[in-house]
């Protein structure tokens, strides 16, 4: 087998070392009754060819040749091929979470400046070296206000993704945390007057996404005021990370929960991704997950190591601040450099190359008799559009132009059959606008069958 | 450097400084093609109060500069590509670049979760196979390949175990973990609403089953065990151990990160185990890319199958597969979308090339652990005396005589040109060196680890100083971690102009 560095010949030197007479021997101490009398029954082995025109067989199965008006949460945004040659370096790839500081600081420096990196985009003093994906991270957000607070509710926008909620139910159901959710008004943002009517002295967080899932941005300073007078925190969500490259960062917000795919990483089916937690400096001991911290060797050159450990499952087991271990390192380093690479200029004018294409796609579509915009909240690169009949049946004709048309958002809210979320980022052409519109507007005019 | 260093040389290394600190205005290394639609301002879209202004001091570096500054970096990490690895309990083996490439595919890495089910035909048929070859490999009823990693795992499987409790009245209050488990199982613990009752190791290092019997009352949920536990041996009694549990009514939860000794040899669904984890990113050979990502499948026996947390893929009638959301049982959602997708696709690519010859892996790493074992043996002190499987546990008593202790080793051990073992894990082991070699090191590779093991033991006798002040050859000397931990320095800040503001 070619992944494995050992002769038929060696491997009985070795065992004759050992002073076993066969490999059995050494599986001896699992009793009979365990161990397997036949070879399991799986496909393979393949060679290399055969993995790689297995799963070319799987890509062609998939969404090739389509053009993708989808974001929610995953968003095709440019990616430099530079990139993913460094960051298949196998000093990265192949490296494991940097404990040994001293042949580890290529990992760790480079953690300090993706900490560095996510505090300038968010407006924070301090990031964690990342969470699973923006879900958990959100999630680990709410238990995090828990513990600074010492008070067990929060209140959750309803315009906060609808996956990223249910993922905080799952987690709270088992830790006493309650969840009570937050209307939306007519413009798509968050009521803030059923907010302040909710908010008490009894509440640990107050929970938003900006912008939302339905790409309206929220009024951060006022709704940090309605927390912050009740001594609430507000924990800001962020699911597309180019927002921050034209929209105010959450400068007021108390803990931001952001999903970074958006820099540097593909879709890849939802995963996987990388989540941030970056906060308030004096809250750092209730952070969870990994931080690494610059420090100086006896002879006093610069080093960095992972720092403030004792909040951490490995040193304080049952005490954790979370149980989070293996997170997303890869992940975050490709975030990293493709941060440096679009540097400030890049990420300004990437921003608002999709402001302008977002309007661009929206003032088309808007043209089509029966179709309006249906939030009228300020928006980034995604915007939901009410159509004169369900999303499920528009969709289906717009496949057929090979177009993957908006997401049907009465999946998610009842309320809002005949919605969907469209999303426009630099990558979407203005040809495969136009070609949408025409596409939507053909699909209008047929009758219902 | 010694005569003895065989496996490595010095070699001159860049010195680089924070990307922060190459900035210079007007440099970039991304450029877009021109926008084709009319250009609006930020102001103009969203309004004055939620425009953005300026990053102050966001780094603004060419593409040739980006491309040395993470070459210097990478540089100055140890790495599975470079030599052997031999963290316990992490198994660091070979990471198939061919994984890498079937990652990036047109058609894989492209692929938006919330695309038509018709056309992610090719991603559901991924994660169907997977979720078929670990079934195989563990002897288990069901799967979620949903957690992110081992310990979100771990909390899917406690919340498995606990809807399934409730479903039968009363979810009990405690779970059950030895003393030698990794701190995540007891962190989950707390997550999923449980209390912790530490079980001590009996003198071999073995669940004490007597003990076990007492402690097993009608409050225990669980008992989360490592099989082979973390001193590297197969917990003989495991058969009676899940007996003892289930005749209480209690489940038995089995941590899987030590499941390269026994895949291919033996099933964890043989020997009474209900529930358990795997860590891709260990057995199945997905990097760990200096600490993830990982990706936590979880498998379980029939009876715990309705708890799935969704989506759960299912067979349509007309054979097309799909992600069934609606399961009134299920503990809910652990993640947003399908898990970490691209982990398991090189899973599957790494499990595809094997096939029923995994086998083979796992007796190689057996045997390397056995060799290595057996020459270091009267070297260092062998705490537990039981057969080794896929890694071997020494401690520093003899080296501490001369007041070099296990870290100081692992410290050495970079100077010969190896990653350190784990150190003082596991917490019954005091001093612990923790080698976990592998299936994918040669014979020439353990024997060059044997000598630079050799070799330190006998500095520890006759020079300790250059052990204990070790590493010598790298970048940087011993960090100092208490003054990180003192006044935390997390981020870098521009010197003059202060924080970066809006």
């Amino acid at each position: 087998m070619r992944y494995l560095p050992k002769s038929p010949s060696e491997r009985q030197e070795m065992l004759a070392a050992i002073g076993a007479k066969s490999i059995e021997e050494l599986f001896a101490s699992i009793p009979a009754a365990h161990r397997l009398k036949t070879p399991l029954r799986l496909p393979g082995p393949l060679s290399e060819m055969e993995i790689i025109e297995f799963f070319k067989a799987r890509a062609a199965e998939n969404s090739v040749g389509y053009t993708s008006f989808l974001g929610a949460g995953v968003y095709n945004h440019h990616r430099s091929v530079v990139t993913d040659a460094l960051l298949q370096r196998g000093e990265f790839l192949t490296s494991y979470t940097p404990y040994q500081a001293e042949i580890s600081q290529g990992t760790l420096q480079a953690i300090f400046e993706f900490q560095s990196l996510m505090c300038q985009l968010t407006g924070q003093e301090v990031a964690n070296a990342s969470m699973y994906d923006g879900s958990t991270a959100l999630t680990e957000a709410a238990l995090m206000a828990e513990r600074v607070t010492g008070r067990s509710r929060v209140l959750m926008a309803r315009s906060v993704h609808p996956e990223y909620r249910q993922v905080l139910a799952t987690y709270a159901r088992n830790s006493g945390l309650q969840v009570e959710e937050i209307a939306f008004t007519a413009s798509g943002q968050l009521d803030a007057a059923a907010l302040r009517s909710a908010v008490s002295s009894e509440v640990a967080a107050v929970i938003v996404q900006s912008p939302n899932f339905f790409g309206v941005l929220e009024e951060i300073p006022a709704l940090a005021e309605i927390a912050h007078a009740k001594e609430a925190l507000l924990v800001v969500g962020i699911t597309e990370g180019v927002s921050l490259g034209a929209v105010r960062p959450p400068a007021e917000a108390d803990i931001v929960a952001m999903e970074g795919q958006s820099f540097g990483l593909t879709p890849s089916y939802g995963g996987p991704f990388v989540g941030v937690i970056a906060s308030r400096e004096k809250y750092v001991r209730q952070m969870p997950g990994r931080l690494t911290g610059q420090t100086v060797d006896a002879q006093g050159r610069r080093g960095f190591v992972l720092t403030l450990a004792t909040r951490e499952q490995h040193i304080r087991r049952e005490k954790a601040t979370s149980n989070i271990c293996t997170n997303q390192a890869l992940c975050a380093l490709a975030a990293t450099m493709h941060l440096c690479l679009l540097g400030k200029e890049g990420l300004r004018e990437q921003a608002q190359q999709n402001l302008s294409k977002a309007r661009f796609a929206l003032a088309e579509l808007e043209k089509i008799p029966g179709v309006r915009r249906a939030f009228p909240g300020a928006f980034f690169n995604e915007f939901v559009i009410e159509l004169p009949r369900s999303v499920k049946l528009v969709n289906a004709a717009l496949l057929r132009d090979k177009i993957i048309g908006p997401l049907a958002l009465g999946v998610f809210y009842p309320e809002l059959s005949k919605r969907g979320l469209v999303c426009v980022t630099e990558t979407t052409t203005r040809v495969e606008m136009e070609r949408f519109a025409a596409s939507l507007r053909r699909a209008l005019a047929q009758p219902l069958e | 450097m010694t005569d003895k260093i065989k496996k490595a040389s010095r070699h001159t290394s860049q010195s680089e400084g924070l990307i922060f600190e190459k900035s210079a205005h007007g440099k970039r290394g991304i450029e877009l093609p021109p926008l084709d639609v009319p250009a609006i301002d930020a102001a103009a879209a969203l309004g004055a109060a939620h425009a953005r202004g300026e990053i102050i001091g966001f780094p603004e570096v060419s593409e040739i500069e980006v491309i040395r500054h993470f070459t210097r970096l990478s540089t100055w990490n140890y790495a599975i590509d470079l030599g052997m690895y031999p963290l316990g309990s992490c198994t660091m083996k070979y990471n198939p670049r061919v994984n890498e490439f079937v990652a990036r595919l047109e058609g894989i890495a492209t692929e938006h979760p919330y695309q038509p089910l018709e056309l992610s035909q090719g991603c559901l048929k991924i994660l169907q196979l997977l979720e078929t070859c670990l079934l195989e490999i563990t002897g288990m009823d069901a799967v979620t390949l949903e957690p992110s990693a081992g310990a979100q795992g771990e909390l899917t499987g406690l919340l498995l175990i606990r809807a399934y409790l409730q479903s039968r009245g009363n979810p009990r209050k405690k779970v059950l973990i030895p003393d030698s488990a990794h701190g995540t199982n007891p962190a989950t613990a707390v997550i999923a609403g449980y209390e912790v009752e530490n079980i001590k190791s009996e003198s071999h290092g073995q669940v004490d089953v007597e003990r076990l019997r007492e402690q097993v009352t009608e409050d225990v949920a669980a008992l989360m065990i490592t099989n082979p536990s973390t001193i590297g041996v197969f917990e003989q009694r495991i058969a009676e151990i899940a007996e003892i549990l289930h005749a209480k009514g209690a489940l038995l939860y089995m941590d899987g990160a030590n499941m390269n000794a026994l895949a291919g040899v033996a099933r964890p669904g043989d020997f009474g185990v209900d529930v358990m984890h795997l860590n891709l990113h260990k057995t199945f050979s997905t990097p760990h890319g200096g600490g993830g990502p990982g990706a936590g499948p979880v498998l379980m026996k029939k009876f715990l199958e309705p708890f799935r947390p969704v989506p759960v893929l299912t067979v349509k009638p007309d054979g097309t597969l799909a992600l069934d959301v609606n399961r009134p049982r299920s503990i809910g959602r652990v993640r947003a979308y399908c898990g970490n997708f691209g982990v398991l696709v090189r899973a599957l690519a790494y499990t595809l090339a094997y096939g029923p010859g995994i086998r083979q892996a796992t007796e190689d790493a057996v045997l390397n652990a056995n060799y290595i074992r057996k020459k270091l043996e009267g070297v260092y002190d062998l705490p537990y005396s039981l057969p080794s499987m896929h890694e071997v546990v020494f401690s520093d008593a003899r080296q501490k005589k001369h007041g070099v202790s296990t870290m100081d080793i692992a410290k050495r051990l970079i100077d010969y040109g190896f990653h350190p073992y784990t150190t003082a894990f596991p917490l019954i082991v005091p001093g612990a060196l923790m080698v976990e070699p592998t299936e994918s090191e040669s014979k020439e590779e353990c024997d060059l680890f044997v000598d630079a093991m050799r070799a330190i033991a006998e500095e520890a006798a006759t020079n300790p100083e250059v052990v204990k002040t070790a590493p010598h050859s790298t970048r940087v000397g011993r960090l100092d971690e208490v003054g990180a931990a003192r006044k935390p320095i997390l981020r870098w800040k521009p010197s003059a102009s202060g924080e970066a503001a809006d």
